[in-house]
C-alpha cells in the first residue's frame, strides 16, 4: 500500500513523482499475477494502469477504510478482464492487503480472473463486456433521484468492448437523461482477444462516435499522468451532458517485448519471464503521438 | 382460501383495488400491476418505474410521479443493467416490458447484473406465455420460467389472477432481492374472492381432493384447473387444485404432501413443457421416488398459428378438455398399477 493511501479523499495531493512510483508498483503486481498458474489478461491490464492510478489517487472521492462511504464516487470497472490491474491498484490504495494478491484464482479466493461481488471497493462484478456503462447509467440516475449531487460515476471500458451494442444503448440513455455525473473512460489500446481491434471489427476514430451520441469528449494520452489528471479532473465538460475520455494507450505497456502486441491479451508468464519482465519494467510516461 | 397464512398486507393502500377485483369476474393483471404500482410508490418513495416503450401513452405512474418514471426506449438490455445500478443507490426499480423482451433479450443482464448481485430489482413482465396470441412467436414467452428458474437467487412468480398479482407486488416491494413476476395480457378469471394470502414459496390449496392433484400455475392454467376439477367431480373424481404461483423457490413440501395424499398429479402451465412448472414438480416427484405425474403445457413447439388466445391455448393443450382427459388416463393407469410402487 502506498504510504498516502489511507483515508477518504478525492486527490491525495501527491507529488507528480509519486504517481510514477505507484504505477511502477502496480505494474510489478500485475506482472507477478501473470506469473501465477492462471495467468491474466496482461496486455489490457498494463494499458490501463495510469488511468486507474489517476482515478484512485487523484479523482475518485472514496474511503478505503469505509468502502460503502455514502458520498463516495462510484467506479465501474467494465473491462473486468483486466482484473489484475484493478486488484493491484486496490492494494496500493489500501482496500486489499498485498498478500491477498498471492491468492489470485486460488482455491477459496474471491480474487478471480474477473472481479466477483465480494471484493472491498468493487461496486459491481464485471467481466461480460458491455454491462458497465449501463450500470453506470443506473447509478447516475439513482444519485440524481436521491438528491446526491456530490457523487459521480466513472466507468472504464475497453475499446473492443465498444463493439457490444449495449454500450451504445447506454450512451444514448446517458445523453437522453442528461447524466453529467457520469464519465466513461475508454482504454483505447487497439487490441482485443483475437487481434487488433481494427482488423476484428473496425472502430476507427472513437471520439466522434461519442460526440455523435451527445457526449462531451476529450482525447488524451492514456499513459500521461498530467494529461489524465487534467481531463478526468475537469468533468463534466458541459452541464447536463455525460463526459467521455478517450485514452490512447499501448497494450502491454511497460513490459518490453509485448508492448503494442495484441498477443499480450492473455498471458501466463514463466518464473523466468516474470523476473525478466520485472527487471525490464520501463518507467512509465506518455506514450507519445499516435 | 386455505393453505397459506398470509401476513397482513402492510401499509400499502391496495384495499380499493382489491375490493374492485373481488367483485369482478375477469380482470387484467397488467392493469392491476399499473394501478398497484402507483399505490406502492405513493407509500414508498424508493420505488421507481422503468419501461421500454411499452408503458403506454397515458401511463398512470408517469402522470403521478413523472420524476420517478424512466422510459428507456427500445433498449431492454440497457434498462435491466441500469435497474441494477439504480438499486445500488438504494432505490427499488420496477421494470416492465413484455416477457420475451426482458427475459430472452436481456437474459445475460438479468443473470449477471440482477441475479448475481442479488439486486433489489423487480422485473414485471406482461405477455407471459402465449398471451400475445396472434402477435406470434416474437411476442410469446414459453421459455422464460425455465431460464429464470436456473438463476440462483431469483424469485419467480406466476400469479393466478389479478388479486394475487396485487399481493405479489406488495410482497415484491417489501422483500429485498430480485423478483420476476409473470403476467399475461387480456383479462382472465378472478379466482380469489378474498385475499389469496400470497407468500413467496408457498403454494395455495384452492380445492381439496384425494384422487388426483391438479397443479397449475398462471392466469389461464389455474382457472382451467378449477373448472376441470368441477367437471371431474361430476364423474366422481375428487381432484385437488394447487396454485403453484411461486415457481422458485418451489414449495417442495406442498408437492410432497400432495403426492402422499393422492399419489397422482397433473401439472398444467402456459409454458414449454420443458423446464417450467411440470419440470419443477417432476424433479421433486422423481426424488421422492413415488407418485405418478403427467405434464401439460406447450409441447416444445413455437406457436405460430393464428387464433384468439383461448383458441390457441386449447390447440396447444392448455384446456379443460385436455386436463380432464389427462386425469382420466392417469387414473386408469394408477388403478391398473396400484399407483404406488
Amino acid at each position: 500500500m502506498h504510504p498516502a493511501a489511507a483515508g477518504p479523499s478525492s486527490g491525495l495531493g501527491l507529488e507528480a513523482d509519486a504517481f510514477d512510483e505507484i504505477a511502477r508498483r502496480v505494474r510489478r503486481h500485475v506482472v507477478r499475477i501473470a506469473g501465477t498458474p492462471h495467468g491474466c489478461h496482461l496486455g489490457g491490464a498494463l494499458s490501463c494502469v495510469e488511468i486507474l492510478v489517476t482515478l484512485y489517487f487523484d479523482v475518485l472521492r472514496l474511503d478505503p477504510l469505509d468502502p460503502r462511504w455514502p458520498p463516495r464516487d462510484m467506479f465501474v470497472f467494465s473491462k473486468g478482464h483486466a482484473a489484475a490491474a484493478l486488484y493491484s491498484v486496490l492494494v496500493e490504495r489500501g482496500y486489499l492487503a498485498e498478500a491477498s494478491l498471492s491468492t489470485y484464482c486460488a482455491a477459496g479466493s474471491t480474487l478471480l480472473g474477473h472481479p466477483t461481488r465480494h471484493i472491498p471497493g468493487v461496486e459491481f462484478a464485471t467481466g461480460s463486456m458491455g454491462h458497465g456503462l449501463s450500470l453506470g447509467v443506473g447509478v447516475a440516475l439513482g444519485l440524481k433521484r436521491r438528491g446526491n449531487s456530490e457523487s459521480r460515476v466513472f466507468v472504464l471500458l475497453g475499446d473492443g468492448e465498444l463493439q457490444e451494442g449495449s454500450v451504445w444503448e447506454a450512451a444514448m440513455a446517458a445523453h437522453h437523461f442528461g447524466l453529467d455525473n457520469l464519465c466513461a473512460v475508454v482504454d483505447r489500446n487497439l487490441g482485443q482477444n483475437d487481434g487488433a481491434t481494427e482488423s476484428i471489427m473496425r472502430l476507427g476514430e472513437v471520439a466522434p462516435r461519442w460526440q455523435a451520441f451527445g457526449w462531451g469528449v476529450r482525447t488524451v494520452d492514456g499513459h500521461d499522468f498530467p494529461a489524465l489528471r487534467t481531463a478526468l479532473g475537469a468533468v463534466p465538460y458541459a452541464a447536463g451532458t455525460p463526459s467521455a475520455v478517450v485514452a490512447r494507450t499501448v497494450k502491454g505497456r511497460g513490459v518490453a517485448g509485448i508492448e503494442g502486441d495484441p498477443r499480450s491479451h492473455y498471458m501466463t508468464l514463466s518464473a523466468r519471464s516474470v523476473e525478466r519482465a520485472l527487471r525490464g519494467l520501463r518507467n512509465t510516461g506518455p506514450a507519445g503521438p499516435p | 382460501m386455505t393453505g397459506r397464512t398470509g401476513e397482513p398486507v402492510s401499509a400499502y393502500d391496495t384495499g380499493t383495488i382489491l375490493a374492485g377485483l373481488y367483485a369482478a369476474d375477469v380482470a387484467s393483471c397488467r392493469e392491476a400491476y399499473r394501478a398497484t404500482l402507483v399505490e406502492l410508490a405513493a407509500a414508498d418513495e424508493r420505488i421507481v418505474c422503468l419501461e421500454a416503450d411499452l408503458g403506454g401513452q397515458r401511463n398512470s405512474f408517469q402522470a403521478r410521479f413523472p420524476d420517478r418514471y424512466y422510459n428507456f426506449g427500445l433498449a431492454e438490455a440497457n434498462m435491466v443493467s441500469a435497474a441494477a445500478g439504480l438499486a445500488a443507490t438504494g432505490l427499488v426499480p420496477f421494470v416492465h416490458t413484455m416477457a420475451n423482451f426482458v427475459v430472452a433479450r436481456a437474459c445475460e443482464q438479468i443473470k449477471i447484473d440482477v441475479a448475481y448481485h442479488q439486486a433489489n430489482v423487480k422485473l414485471v413482465a406482461s405477455y407471459g406465455g402465449i398471451a400475445g396470441a396472434a402477435f406470434g412467436p416474437t411476442h410469446h414467452a414459453t421459455e422464460d420460467l425455465a431460464i429464470l428458474r436456473a438463476l440462483p437467487g431469483m424469485a419467480v412468480v406466476n400469479p393466478a389472477d389479478a388479486v394475487e398479482t396485487v399481493e405479489v407486488l406488495v410482497a415484491a416491494a417489501t422483500q429485498d432481492g430480485p423478483w420476476y413476476v409473470r403476467l399475461g395480457r387480456d383479462p382472465t378469471p378472478v379466482v380469489h374472492r378474498q385475499a389469496s394470502g400470497f407468500r413467496l414459496g408457498t403454494a395455495g390449496v384452492l380445492r381439496a381432493g384425494t384422487d388426483v392433484t391438479l397443479v397449475a400455475s398462471g392466469q389461464s392454467p389455474v382457472p382451467i384447473a378449477l373448472e376441470a376439477a368441477e367437471r371431474l367431480a361430476e364423474e366422481g373424481i375428487a381432484a385437488g387444485v394447487l396454485n403453484m404461483s411461486t415457481l422458485k423457490p418451489l414449495d417442495t413440501a406442498a408437492v410432497a404432501a400432495m403426492v402422499r395424499a393422492s399419489g397422482a398429479a397433473v401439472t398444467i402451465e402456459e409454458h414449454n413443457i420443458i423446464g417450467g412448472l411440470g419440470s419443477a414438480v417432476a424433479e421433486v416427484v422423481a426424488e421422492l421416488g413415488y407418485g405418478r405425474l403427467v405434464r401439460l403445457g406447450v409441447p416444445d413447439t413455437f406457436v405460430d398459428q393464428g387464433g384468439t388466445y383461448p383458441v390457441l391455448l386449447a390447440r396447444y393443450g392448455v384446456s379443460v378438455d385436455a386436463l380432464v382427459a389427462a386425469v382420466r388416463r392417469l387414473l386408469t393407469h394408477k388403478h391398473t398399477t396400484g399407483g404406488m410402487p
